[in-house]
């Protein structure tokens, strides 16, 4: 197999498609031919992570609770309940835990062993929280992490770092920025960021109108 | 198992590089390989722990140099031989050398609610729980060849139980010999400092959740 495979890194830029692209046509053929897939479904699977579920949803979660005592209290004493409000539920959502940040505490959120991430809040997650670099440093170097994503933390603030490793799903709820007094909690979903939802950025009132 | 997959305090990573506008697949072949895995779990021949294991046993080196989705593609070839839904020889050749019997298979219109069914990781089971929030507890010195929950960073390092979550299945049976031993996991607060020593700063922590199979009492 080796062999097969380095021929196609070598040929890779004359060719339409690369080896693990290859790979994935031939799995997907056989696992057709055998009848143990069905390709519709695949196309119906594709299309409801790249439009149905993604950090919109845990931006309506973090506004609502930003303007409705009620529910804050709820998200943050039995998270999977007030979110299954909203109906974001399902498959790595099951179990969720909300952290609340505060002036004196930054939540962040890691999988040092795999990918875990909040899939119905959050949708899939993005390459970086994937990589070796989040996944080595989060733990050992959570504040280095921070400040070079422009995010730094001061020295009496304590940072709190959820390493995933069990079938509990994090999010973070992040400080409402001053200026947005009287905002409706549509615009206020607005300007809550992905990043912000992990733990590696504070919500902005300047991302206003970027979107 | 003590592999490459568990980098929590690892060095030399190099530097987190956030992309502008990220897509959620950056090809066709990612999508495919991600809807592929949901769709052959839908066969319920493993569970997501066994499904884990998997993506650990890879070489290190080649780990290391597989992009996220070349690990899910490596992972599931090895799920789908090792629980005979694919011979070695079909992988090999890319052709059916006999058609699944009998075998339901998941159609589009039942995407939404398998999705949607919650999985039973947490477990009804009454047992009792062996710690209680605020105990103080070691994580095991333990090293074991196969599936563990338990990073090396925190093995006999000293932490107090945060929350007990419940009762859940237990990841480390569960992979390797599809025992569920349920039991309680625990999020369990260890100081930055008694993990890393005085580099760390004496005001942060890193909560991991661990299994009362994980922990003694300190």
């Amino acid at each position: 197999m080796s062999d097969h495979h380095d021929d196609e890194h070598a040929r890779e830029h004359d060719r339409p498609l690369s080896g693990p692209a290859l790979r994935a046509k031939a799995l997907e053929s056989l696992l057709v031919e055998k009848g143990l897939v069905d390709p519709k479904a695949l196309d119906e699977l594709i299309d409801t992570y790249e439009t149905k579920v993604g950090p919109r949803n845990g931006a309506r979660i973090v506004a609502r609770a930003w303007t409705d005592p009620a529910f804050k209290k709820r998200l943050l004493s039995d998270a999977s309940a007030a979110i299954a409000e909203f109906g974001f539920i399902g498959r790595q959502g099951e179990d969720m835990v909300v952290l609340e940040n505060t002036p004196k505490i930054r939540n962040v959120v890691v999988c040092t062993l795999c990918s875990c991430y909040p899939w119905p809040v959050l949708g899939l997650p993005p390459v970086w929280y994937k990589s070796a670099p989040y996944r080595a440093r989060a733990v050992i170097d959570p504040r280095g992490v921070l400040k070079e994503l422009g995010s730094g933390v001061p020295e009496d603030v304590e940072v709190r770092v959820w390493d995933s490793t069990a079938e509990l799903r994090y999010l973070v709820l992040p400080e409402r920025p001053a200026g947005t007094e009287g905002w409706s909690e549509d615009e206020l979903a607005a300007i809550v960021t992905r990043d912000a939802m992990i733990g590696v950025a504070q919500v902005n009132v300047s991302e206003r109108g970027r979107r | 198992m003590n592999g490459v997959h568990d980098m929590g305090g690892m060095h030399g990573m190099g530097l987190v590089e956030i992309e502008k506008n990220e897509p959620v697949f950056h090809s066709d072949w990612e999508a495919r390989v991600h809807a592929l895995n949901l769709a052959c779990g839908f066969h319920r021949k493993w569970n997501i722990d066994i499904g884990r294991h998997s993506r650990e046993r890879i070489p290190p080196a080649e780990y290391l140099a597989f992009s996220y989705y070349e690990k899910w593609l490596r992972g599931l070839e090895m799920l789908l031989v090792e629980n005979g839904l694919v011979t070695p020889k079909e992988l090999e050749t890319g052709r059916a050398e006999s058609k699944a019997s009998g075998a339901s298979v998941l159609r589009a219109s039942e995407v939404a609610g398998f999705l949607r069914v919650r999985r039973l990781a947490r477990m009804d089971d009454d047992v009792p729980a062996k710690f209680r929030p605020g105990e103080r507890v070691l994580a095991r010195n333990d090293h074991p060849l196969g599936h563990t929950r338990l990073p090396r960073y925190a093995r006999g390092k000293r932490g107090v139980i945060d929350r007990d979550h419940g009762v859940f299945i237990f990841p480390d049976t569960h992979a390797m010999t599809r025992d569920r031993k349920p039991q309680h996991c625990y999020s369990v607060r260890f100081a930055a400092r008694e993990l890393w020593g005085p580099r760390a700063s004496a005001r942060d922590g890193v909560y991991l959740d661990l299994w009362d199979d994980h922990l003694d009492p300190a």
